[in-house]
């Protein structure tokens, strides 16, 4: 026990670890407070499908030629973001479909411009570090940390100053536009939130991990809590736990950092699963 | 001046109109039951009044300074209330959400008049319950308060009933009606039920390939008469 204590310090005397940690849990708390209002309205799976947008967006950016790709992946992605986002509930298509179509459309039209135009020899070999590969926790910058820390406190006071609003606009849409809300500034706001925080937990953190922290604590949390504040406060509390405890337990085993996030996750979505279960029960 | 007046209304969705000319008007205090066949248009009606659809034409006007904010709703239940988490309270205050603006929480005064809502219901005693766990009646109360909490004025209701059983139905029926003549608080509502509707109703709104609007009294008087003459020409 003494020995990986000492590698953990170790291993914390070096920035980027440090930076890691930093950016994980603030990453994660953020992704958490807008995860219960998007796991509610049918957008689990949004980050999923932003990163193969990001990643159409790479293959055009290749295509084009351009050397610094990030604004165009940044710009494109926060666009569907929002395009998705921003109808609500009265949306032709809804939510989990139109995710679906974005993410599917962009990943064929990407694919095919890279395989098309290809200047390399590996085109599969490009496809994986694109879609997994060229993002990871590991190796962030001091600018990037700043960035990070920056947004963290705009969500959070956002979410704070518009909770009762985003509350409503969850809840019933139709009631808050109905009763003189302005539920479309409101709707254009919290998709552009929602949208910078992926987009940028995307390039930060990953793509797979972002959809896990968006998912498992809000889910976890809805199993046990009953009220928005409490579930919406515990899936904070849950998903820095998780972040945490995965990225220490990550360093001292050596495991792949986001895959060890999305296992604790798991493990914690099980256990208030159980307790869920047998309040249940015993309420019975 | 009439709460509500509308002149030529063209009813719609999606550019398909669904019925037109239709001409109203709604004093302070009536009880408007709106009644008609499924996809006649009665929630779309509903929906134009409330600004959520837009019109196809003629006009709508708002007189006795009724503003938007000012009316309370409540809507037929959607797919993602059912799996909600929230609290009766934290339902009911959401109520005052359109009138608050720019601010970001809500004040004591707030607070304290969605108690009483709360209790004008009859359903303090779940106020700290999870709404996803309550009965239909319960769910439909819960809504009802909030309503009340966005309006003193006007309510409108978009099939209160639907899905409850024959007490809760009845109950629903008799708070409704004690809205309307002790708080004063002016009634549309949607109805299946004709027969409740007539009964509680002051004024009918038929909306349909003849529609017809009037007191509860001419709407029987015509009944009758239709019916009469089918019953001839049979």
């Amino acid at each position: 026990m003494s020995e990986s204590l000492n590698q953990l310090y170790t291993y914390l005397q070096f920035p980027f670890v440090r930076y890691a940690l930093i950016v994980g849990v603030l990453i994660a708390f953020c992704s958490s407070l807008l995860g219960v209002t998007l796991v509610l309205k049918r957008f689990s799976f949004i980050g999923d499908g932003l990163s193969h947008v990001a990643f159409g967006a790479m293959a055009v950016a290749g295509v084009v030629g351009l050397t610094n790709d990030m604004p165009l992946v940044l710009f494109i992605t926060t666009i569907s973001a929002i395009l998705l986002l921003r109808t609500g509930t009265n949306a032709k298509i809804k939510g989990d479909a139109a995710v679906a179509m974005i993410s599917v459309g962009a990943l064929a039209v990407g694919y095919l411009l890279m395989n098309v135009f290809s200047k390399s020899s590996n085109v599969s070999g490009d496809v994986c570090t694109t879609l997994f590969g060229s993002t990871s926790i590991l190796t962030l910058n001091k600018t990037k940390v700043w960035l990070c820390v920056v947004l963290s406190v705009i969500v959070v006071a956002v979410f704070i100053i518009f909770y009762n609003k985003i509350f409503a606009l969850t809840f019933d849409e139709n009631f808050a536009r109905a009763t003189g809300t302005r539920v479309s500034a409101y709707n254009l706001m919290i998709a552009v939130i929602i949208a910078s925080v992926i987009v940028l937990a995307m390039n930060l953190v990953g793509s797979l991990l972002i959809s896990a922290l968006v998912i498992f604590p809000a889910l976890s949390s809805m199993r046990v809590f009953k009220t928005f504040k409490s579930v919406t406060v515990c899936s904070a509390i849950v998903s820095v736990f998780c972040a945490l405890s995965g990225i220490l337990i990550s360093i001292i085993i050596s495991t792949p950092v986001g895959s060890t996030i999305v296992l604790v996750d798991i493990l914690v979505f099980f256990g208030f699963w159980l307790v869920g279960n047998f309040k249940v029960r015993s309420a019975k | 001046m009439s709460l509500i007046e509308c002149k030529n209304l063209s009813l719609g969705y999606d550019g398909h109109e669904i019925a037109k000319n239709l001409n109203l008007s709604v004093n302070s205090g009536d009880y408007l039951c709106i009644v008609g066949e499924n996809g006649s248009g009665k929630t779309t009606f509903m929906k134009t009044l409330l600004g959520l659809n837009p019109l196809i034409s003629g006009e709508i006007k708002f007189g006795d300074g009724l503003k938007r904010s000012e009316i309370g709703y409540l809507p037929q239940q959607t797919a993602v209330q059912r799996d909600f988490p929230a609290s009766v309270f934290e339902i009911v205050i959401s109520g005052f959400c359109g009138s608050m603006g720019l601010k970001p929480f809500y004040s004591k005064a707030q607070k304290a008049q969605a108690q009483i809502n709360i209790e004008k219901m009859g359903i303090s005693h779940i106020k700290d319950r999870c709404y996803r766990e309550l009965s239909g009646g319960q769910q439909q109360r819960v809504l009802l308060a909030r309503a009340l909490c966005a309006t003193k004025k006007l309510i409108l209701l978009d099939e209160p009933v639907s899905g409850l059983d024959s007490n809760a139905t009845a109950e629903m029926y008799s708070i409704v009606k004690r809205l309307n003549s002790e708080d004063n608080i002016t009634v549309i509502m949607i109805s299946h039920d004709i027969s409740a509707a007539v009964s509680y109703a002051t004024h009918i709104l038929h909306i349909g390939a003849s529609c017809f609007f009037g007191t509860k009294e001419d709407y029987i008087k015509n009944q009758n008469t239709t019916s009469l003459e089918v019953a001839e020409n049979e």
